[in-house]
Order: structure tokens, then sequence, then C-alpha cells
């Protein structure tokens, strides 16, 4: 599927680059990102680090052990077969709890975190798994309760009351992310990892 | 002093102390943790740039006003305003092309006008869907994704849907 992404961005671009005229600024974009992601990357790494090492310690200590019980009624719900005392179970709660709080920066290195536990539990390493899926999904899905990013761009521009907007910012996330879950769910049914799978009592090739 | 820089020392302080309290050798896990973390940052590089590129090209070929003319048809039935499309485009690929967008939309409309409010849903209620993807998965090198694309698009694509309805539901017409 990536590979669609990737190769389908660039070529448009080539091609409406061409077209408007601006083969200058898309000939640029080439060279010079590459070097804005390994800045992006180190940024990143600091963050990675210490979240990481932080993490480690509440592991170690059970701490996410405990938080992962309170959140376990939501967990079991979502992901199959997860067990709310296994290490994936305990790295989706920290990073589903970030991502509440609105810790970005904390909540990438946890997600991380939980995509390594989970892989581990898959039995098609090459592939992802239907928990792996609905994971990344939940968290392209934003899950922030308080938008402060947001809130805090509009103040900048002027706004009497900047964060008016939280109701509709929640019903359009919970609506997002609803419509996500039960996506992931539909498409996981009807396209399994393996074998053929079954969508409305039909046979549906994966 | 706001609540929100609070949250950050507080959970600092809450691992440190249940660690020291159960008897945790703190300073080695820390590392332990820590090394760990650089080699996933490490993995994630490739994914990035691979990102990065095509999504800097994509925004330098000025497709993006050709997309937002096509659509803008689509748009105005969703009471979507037309300016606002190349956020919605923007939003699931690029998280600092979106932010300046957003930032151009406020101080052009008002941030309290129905556009500026809509832009503000829109980018309150959505994450950057490709970078999370390509991150995420770069991590632990897996290349397969299925269906996970379509299903997060499904999810941001109903996410700018709701955004021009919840304003207009929340705070009236244009």
């Amino acid at each position: 599927m990536m590979k669609w992404v990737f190769s389908g961005l660039i070529l448009v671009s080539v091609l409406f680059g061409a077209l408007n005229g601006r083969m200058n600024e898309v000939s640029n974009a080439a060279l010079n990102e590459c070097g804005n992601a390994v800045q992006l990357c180190l940024t990143l790494t600091g963050a990675m680090c210490m979240w990481s090492g932080l993490m480690k310690i509440a592991v170690k200590s059970k701490l996410t052990e405990k938080l992962s019980r309170l959140m376990a009624p939501v967990i079991s719900l979502l992901f199959d077969g997860l067990d709310y005392k296994s290490l994936a179970a305990q790295a989706i709660t920290l990073n589903l709890t970030a991502n509440l709080l609105g810790l970005g920066n904390a909540a990438t290195p946890l997600g991380i975190n939980a995509m390594r536990e989970l892989q581990k539990d898959n039995k098609r390493p090459d592939t992802a798994s239907d928990n792996i899926i609905l994971f990344v999904v939940l968290n392209t899905a934003s899950l922030q309760l308080v938008p402060t990013t947001t809130a805090l761009l509009r103040s900048k521009a002027g706004s009497a009351t900047p964060l008016d907007i939280l109701p509709a910012v929640i019903c359009a996330s919970a609506a997002s992310i609803t419509a996500g879950i039960v996506m992931t769910k539909l498409l996981n049914k009807a396209f399994p990892a393996e074998g053929k799978g079954r969508l409305r009592g039909r046979e549906v090739r994966a | 002093m706001s609540i929100g820089s609070f949250i950050i020392p507080a959970v600092m302080a809450l691992i440190i102390i249940y660690g020291l309290v159960k008897k945790v050798d703190i300073f080695e896990c820390f590392l332990e943790g820590a090394k760990e973390g650089l080699g996933t940052s490490v993995s994630i590089l490739p994914a990035l740039v691979a990102l990065m590129t095509c999504v800097g090209m994509f925004k330098a070929s000025g497709v993006l006003d050709i997309i937002t003319y096509a659509l803008s048809p689509l748009s105005s039935v969703l009471r979507m305003p037309k300016e606002i499309i190349p956020l919605a485009i923007l939003r699931p690929i690029s998280g600092s092309g979106a932010m300046v967008i957003f930032n151009n939309i406020l101080n052009e409309f008002g941030p309290d006008s129905y556009i500026g409010r809509v832009a503000s849903v829109l980018e309150g209620s959505s994450e950057t869907t490709f970078y999370t993807i390509a991150v995420y998965f770069g991590a632990i090198k897996l290349t397969k994704t299925r269906h996970t694309l379509t299903a997060s698009l499904t999810a941001d694509l109903t996410g700018f849907v709701m955004s021009a309805l919840m304003v207009t539901l929340f705070f009236g017409n244009a």
C-alpha cells in the first residue's frame, strides 16, 4: 500500500510541477527534504530516549501494570486476544493515555514501544496483524481531550474564546475514531492476514 | 504557570517516586531504556526520509490548488468552505504544512468566523496520518500494512465532514 502512496505522490508532483512551471521548487524539495528529515529525527531521538528510559522504570516498578488494569475493559473490548497484563497491553495503555493528555512527544515513543510488543505477538511477522492495524488507526485519529496547539494558534490570531470549539472538536474526534474502529474491524474480517475473509456470508479473497 | 505545564513534571515525579518505593535500580533502568529508544529512532529515519521527500515535492508542485478547484462543488454540498479544502487534504499528509495553512486561514478570516471555526475543529480533531503510519511501521520494519491506510483515511474523512456539520450545529450558519 505504501508503495502506491510513495510512488503516487512523487509522480504526481513531477507531472504537476512540470505543468505548473514549478519544477524548480519540486527539484529543491527533492534535494532538501531528506536533510530536514534528519533534523526532525534528531529532535525525535532525544524525546524517544528520555521517554523510553522513564517507561522502562515504570514497567519495572509495575506502575504501568496497575494503570493498564484500569484501562483493561476498553483494551480487551477493542483488541482481540490481548491479555491486559501483557507488556503489549501496558504499552498500549501508556500510549493512549499520553495521547489523551495531549503529550504528543511522549505518545510517539510509547506508541513505538507498543508496536514492538504487538509485533512480538504477531504470528505473521511480515504482515500487519489485526491488533497492530487497530492500534495504528487509533493513533492516526486524534484522541486528544483538549486541542492545546489549536487553541494556542486561535488565541494568537485574536480569538476571544479560543476553546469555544471544544464540544465541536470532541464530537468530530469521537465520530472519526468510531468510524476508524468500525472500518478497521470490518476490513479485518473481510481481508484477514491469512486465508479468505468472510463479508456478509460471501467469501472474499484477501 | 498553566495546568498544562504541570503534567509532564508530575508524570516524571510519579514514575521516579514509584520506582524508588519499589526499589528499582532507577538510573541503570533509565539508561537501558534510553539505549533501546536510540535504536528505534535510527530505524525510523529511512521511513521519515521517504515520507518527507514525497510530501515536500507534493507541496512544491502546486497540485493542491488543482485538487481544491476540482473539489469545490462537492465541498459546498457539505457546507465546507472551499478555503478549507487545502487544509483537509494536507492535514493527513503534513502536520507542519497544515499548520501553515491553518494559521493563514485564521489570520485571513478571523478565528471566530464560520471559516475560522471549521478550520479550527478540523485541525483540532485530526492527526498526521501518513507520518504516523510511516513512523510506526518503520520502527518495526513492517511494510505489508494491509488496510491500515484505508481505515485511517476513513476516520480522517469522517472527521472532516463532521467538522463542518458540528460547527453549523454549535454555532449556526456562515
